[in-house]
């Protein structure tokens, strides 16, 4: 079942929304869209990173930070670990489990974190 | 929503404010900065991070009662996400966080304990959580409020409730306190791991080392098979006479199972005995041993028993334990129990969905959602139900590990999270760069959860 996250192509203002939003595959989201003006501020799922790449991508450890770093470069990477296009001990499995809207929005997150 | 309160029970501001430095001169400055009104308040925070100084009105009030994973996890992410305007108290009887995650590297000689125990004082100093070193006793759903053996009382709007796991011990005839004392699981990182780490290094050579196994669900599914690989390792450097037997009540190995047995047919050949569909249900102290279902006797010089395990007593007593007498059951977008309302759950004790592990790596994504959804429902908006991902890392020896992950995602027809198809797998061998990676991973979210 691929789903856009509600909340996520809401926050997304600029990218999800325009290239299709939530619901789009006929699929309502749970309630009525909310307003963009009331959405809320954080792509929430985004989260699911921080264990190891650091809160909000901040890390020194062994795992690459994600802080910073070009949208663009960790858009591109995220969608070659989902295709299989770039091996990896484990993000070809995780960037599966994503919509290429939702890695963008994750991409645009982690870029714009200092 | 809820207005700015002032805790009105006297014994909870004292404590609060006694077990923090920062966080009292932070409370007092709130209740000045509410004063002056929501706008000014929040305005002032605006973009700002936790600059202590200004703090916005207060939204609401969370009380978590367990600083795990899944606990602290929640605490960090409401101050964070509502940018400091939800009060949050956290409830831990424990004065230290020690990690589970990698505490079987401690049994094979391949960690430190002491990387282990982490302090909480940074959930205070960086994110203005408010620590209280007391355990619950007792919670007034009606009041709203928590009751604690030494800190006296608080009130919340929204209670999360992350006790993690408790022990069965019946489960086991004859594992009684006394019996314990010397047969350890070791299940819960702390003493009973430097314990269980004396044992092993005080056997002779060709000494055994047995471990058991409950049905499934119990914390941390692959936890077992890496524990008996790294007691392996150990014995096959320092014991080589040694034996590790794995007494299995499951029909098969059930976290990573063609990873597992085959570091064991190539590495520890001759050291690791594997049997499963034998589930302890009894146990010899005096004579150290173990009986099966089925009447089996076996004797080993070092026995380590996992009992059946079932929500952490705490949430029994509040009774939000409502599925099989052992898990909470939750709504999957709010994680809030189905038994009792502004009540949340998180970690070990919920009732899990599909293929989703009692992991510390889930119980921080437990911790985020819920964090998430009630920053929504603070702020007036609709929670919508967010994602979750796993990870189970497991090291085989003093370098390698494999892992298991998956990645969840909400179904609206069943009302719960599922993996994603095509999402997660397995390793495709050990690898020392996913040993870097493991350790990588404990450092990160030690630090995601606590500072
Ligand atoms: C279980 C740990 C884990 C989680 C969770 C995780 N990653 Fe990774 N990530 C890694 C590892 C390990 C690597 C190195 C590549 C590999 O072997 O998989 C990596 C590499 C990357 C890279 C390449 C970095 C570079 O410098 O080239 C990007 C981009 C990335 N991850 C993004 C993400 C995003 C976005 C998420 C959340 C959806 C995420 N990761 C979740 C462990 C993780």
């Amino acid at each position: 079942m691929k789903q856009v996250l509600p909340l996520l192509a809401l926050l997304a203002a600029g990218t999800a929304v325009a290239a299709g939003p939530a619901g789009s595959d006929g699929k309502a989201p749970a309630k009525p869209a909310l307003s963009a003006a009331s959405a809320a501020a954080v792509p929430y799922a985004v989260a699911n990173c921080f264990n190891c790449h650091g809160t909000d991508g901040k890390t020194s450890a062994a795992i690459p930070p994600l802080a910073g770093r070009d949208r663009v470069y960790i858009e591109e990477t995220l969608k070659a670990y989902k295709s299989g296009a770039k091996p990896a001990t484990i993000m070809h499995q995780l960037a599966k489990g994503y919509t290429d809207e939702e890695l963008a929005v994750f991409a645009d997150y982690f870029s714009q974190q200092k | 929503m809820s207005q700015e309160k002032e805790f009105t029970l006297p014994g909870n501001a004292r404590t609060a404010d006694d077990s923090l430095g920062q966080a009292t001169v932070n409370s007092g400055r709130r209740r000045l900065l509410g004063a002056l009104g929501a706008g000014a308040a929040i305005a002032a925070v605006q973009g700002a991070a936790f600059a202590a100084v200004r703090k916005p009105k207060s939204i609401g009030r969370v009380v978590i009662i367990g600083a795990g994973f899944g606990g602290a996890t929640a605490a960090k992410y409401l101050r964070k996400w509502s940018n400091g305007s939800i009060d949050v108290t956290l409830i831990e009887r424990n004065k230290q966080f020690i990690s589970c995650p990698t505490s079987n590297e401690v049994l094979g000689g391949n960690r430190a304990y002491e990387s282990l125990v982490h302090g909480y004082d940074k959930l205070g100093k960086n994110w203005g959580v408010k620590l209280v070193n007391a355990s619950a006793t007792a919670v007034d759903a009606e009041k709203r409020r928590v009751r604690t053996d030494t800190a006296g009382e608080f009130e919340y709007d929204r209670l999360i409730v992350a006790p993690g796991f408790d022990f069965n011990f019946a489960s086991i005839e004859g594992y009684d306190e006394k019996a314990r004392e010397r047969i350890l699981h070791a299940w819960k990182a702390g003493a009973q791991t430097l314990a269980l780490r004396q044992q092993l290094v005080d056997l002779p050579d060709g000494g055994v080392y047995a471990l058991t196994i409950p049905k499934a669900p119990y914390r941390c599914p692959p936890g077992p098979y890496e524990r008996a690989s790294q007691i392996a390792w150990y014995f096959k450097q320092n014991k080589p006479k040694s034996k590790v037997l794995v007494l299995d009540a499951n029909d098969k190995i059930i976290s990573k199972e063609k990873l597992f047995l085959g570091v064991w047919e190539k590495d520890y050949a001759g050291i690791i005995e594997y049997t499963p569909k034998w589930n302890a249900t009894g146990v010899d102290a005096a004579s150290n041993t173990v009986i099966s279902e089925l009447g089996d006797r076996l004797h080993a010089d070092v026995l380590n028993l996992l009992p059946a395990q079932r929500a952490g007593d705490i949430a029994r007593a509040i009774g939000i334990v409502n599925v099989n007498d052992r898990w909470a059951d939750i709504d999957w977008i709010t994680l809030e129990s189905t038994a009792l309302k502004n009540v949340h759950v998180v970690g070990d004790a919920l009732s899990a969905a599909p293929l989703m592990p009692k992991s510390g790596h889930m119980a921080n994504q437990h911790g985020k959602a819920v964090a998430a959804a009630i920053v929504e429902i603070f702020s007036g908006r609709e929670p919508q139900p967010t994602l979750l991902a796993n990870t189970c890392y497991s090291l085989v020896d003093d370098k390698r590990a494999i892992h298991v992950d998956s990645v969840h995602r909400y179904d609206p027809e069943k009302k719960q999270p599922l993996v994603v198809a095509g999402s997660g797998g397995v390793s495709s061998a050990p690898s020392v760069e996913e040993g870097l990676y493991t350790r990588a991973w404990a450092e990160t979210i030690w630090k995601d959860v606590l500072a």
